[in-house]
């Protein structure tokens, strides 16, 4: 039988998670909103709501729309708080049993870099995801996504203040060539790449003649979006020498692995996590389940193995 | 409160409700009891049939109509694609179930307490009323567009004291709002209690009576939601000054874990930054939060 672990190489202090199955950030909470629905130390990682060093009260409704095989969303970053979240949040989470990974967003490298060193002084944080890439936030979000130069400082500025936490980076689908984004951040320091972000999106109603989201444009997400992740993470792992995590549609064991194949270390849930509450966590079960059946039995072994 | 969990449960029987001809639009969907400890008036569920493929891949939210020793109850209309493809589950499907959710309606059973029902939003009083250890103290003001008998209307009346106000035209309308008025008026001389369900534009009503009048009063929102657990932060509302929690105050909360039943001061609907509501806000039903 497999051993579910997954440890993501590079950085001081590599990144262990207890299965390739993470939940993605903005479609999990905290954590905390889902342990009616499952045991959170079944996971491989949690990564959380995006934080920011203020609390934000986010775009105007309405925010979500539903989609044919996705869902369009512009939440604009609503959140608490770091403060907030370090203080309340945090110390409720079974940190010692599953990474928590922290999503950060920031308006600009200085303020990455406070919000970095106030979440790396964190014993419960196991890890740094940078949201360089959110594209429903008027600031920047996207611009430092799109820019590799900006994605760059970015980097650094997290990188700097962030000690021996790994500092995973979120890549945006929404550039010309992802790969050249993934060497920039790689050479700017980042220990781990995760993509897809949401691809940019809008809908509209004919009737009303108005946009289905008050932001007008959100980010589309959803097994919609899965073939753009995919050649998305083929193409990033082939560019890179750090490892990648997988996001973008997952909603079967099956899923997982193709994103294992083209060669990501470990994968984000996101979405599918609106399709009921306990769905990540069947899904860590059939994975195992599905490992077993297809003689999978070391990730080794499967990772990358894409014959093209 | 109750701790919620998802569960699969079978479809008992889909039974249309009041219709003559035509089709059907207003359903009363029973599924087997699910093993909750617990659960009040005001709390929703939200369903997704198994069978379900991947095109549609949120649940829906319904207000819990009534528990049973035997049956969960859910009251809903056709209003969307959603509601459509659930109106064509038969017995013996399968629906993914979470629930109970959200806070309830307060229950003060000696004080006097008017029920304000629009349309659809009539549902989660048919478990207030028959749960409330005093019905006696309880009345209702139900308006309604389409005809009494596609509405639960009979199974309240049977319990309670209650008015149906049916609103064919604008005038039946502004009828309709002054009979909310003045009842609100006595049930403040009676330091009664109002509780409101039904379509936005019927609560901003509800919600300018209670200020206006000081009559205390708890608000059950509609609103579209993606996952009814407080994770993708679809279906918050604007709260004011008045919020408890003053950190928030002010801010956006979820409707479906700090909601969906606010008391009248506590949220606005006047968000300066909002867009208007859409025709795609209609589908999503009062019911159907």
């Amino acid at each position: 039988m497999i051993d579910m672990h997954v440890t993501l190489p590079g950085g001081l202090h590599p990144l262990t998670l207890n299965n390739p199955v993470m939940t993605a950030s903005g479609t999990f909470g905290y954590g905390v909103e889902f342990t009616p629905y499952g045991d959170l130390t079944k996971l491989g990682g949690i990564v959380v709501k995006g934080l920011s060093l203020a609390p934000r009260r986010g775009n105007p409704m309405p925010r979500v729309a539903e989609t044919p095989c996705g869902m369009l969303n512009a939440v604009g970053l609503q959140n608490d708080g770091v403060d907030y979240f370090v203080r309340t949040t945090l110390p409720k989470l079974p940190w010692r049993e599953v990474p928590i990974v922290a999503n950060l967003y920031a308006c600009d490298p200085g303020e990455f870099g406070e919000l970095a060193a106030v979440l790396a002084a964190e014993e419960g944080v196991a890890a740094l995801e940078v949201n360089i890439s959110c594209p429903n936030v008027k600031e920047g979000g996207v611009i430092f996504g799109q820019d590799p130069r900006q994605a760059a400082k970015v980097t650094e500025a997290v990188k700097m203040r962030a000690g021996s936490k790994p500092v995973i980076v979120k890549l945006s689908p929404n550039v010309t060539d992802i790969a050249h984004m993934a060497r920039a951040v790689e050479d700017a320091g980042a220990d781990v790449l995760s993509c897809i972000n949401t691809l940019t999106g809008m809908g509209v109603d004919i009737n009303t003649r108005k946009p289905l989201l008050a932001n007008v444009v959100g980010g589309l997400s959803g097994p919609a979006i899965k073939p753009v992740a995919l050649r998305c993470v083929w193409q990033v792992a082939k560019a890179v020498s750090i490892p990648v995590i997988g996001i973008g549609g997952i909603t079967s064991a099956e899923d997982v692995l193709e994103f294992l194949l083209v060669g990501a270390h470990a994968v984000q849930v996101g979405t599918a996590n609106f399709i009921r509450p306990d769905f990540v966590f069947r899904l860590v079960d059939e994975l195992a389940a599905l490992c077993e059946r297809m003689g999978i039995e070391q990730w080794d072994d499967f990772r990358g193995t894409l014959k093209v | 409160m109750n701790t919620p969990a998802c569960t699969d449960l079978t479809v008992l029987d889909l039974v249309p409700f009041g219709q003559t001809g035509g089709e059907a639009r207003f359903f009363a969907l029973r599924l087997e009891r699910p093993q909750w400890a617990d659960w009040k008036p005001g709390q929703f569920v939200m369903l997704r049939p198994a069978g379900w493929a991947l095109d549609m891949l949120w649940a829906r939210p319904f207000s819990i109509c009534r528990i049973s020793t035997r049956d969960l109850v859910i009251f809903f209309q056709v209003v969307g694609r959603g509601t459509a493809r659930l109106a064509q589950l038969r017995t013996g499907d399968v629906v993914h179930v979470w629930g109970p959710l959200g806070n309830a309606f307060a229950m003060e059973p000696d004080t006097p307490t008017l029920m304000l029902a629009g349309g659809i939003g009539i549902a989660p009083f048919i478990g207030y009323a028959h749960t409330h250890p005093k019905p006696w103290n309880l009345w209702m003001d139900f308006g309604h567009r389409m005809p009494l008998g596609c509405y639960p209307f009979e199974s309240i009346n049977e319990k309670i004291m209650a008015d149906s106000h049916h609103e064919e035209g604008p005038e039946d309308l502004s009828r309709f709002i002054e009979t909310i008025g003045r009842r609100m008026r006595e049930f403040r001389d009676q330091n009664g209690l109002v509780l409101a369900c039904g379509p936005t534009p019927f609560l901003r009503t509800v919600r300018s009576f209670a200020l206006e009048y000081g009559v205390r009063t708890q608000l059950s929102l509609e609103t579209r939601m993606a996952c009814g657990v407080g994770a993708c932060l679809g279906c918050v509302c604007r709260t004011t000054e008045q919020w408890p929690d003053p950190a928030k105050a002010g801010g956006n909360v979820q409707t479906c874990t700090q909601g969906p039943v606010f008391w009248a001061e506590q949220v606005t609907f006047d968000d300066e930054t909002a867009a208007p509501p859409t025709a795609a806000d209609v589908p999503v039903q009062a019911c159907e939060r």
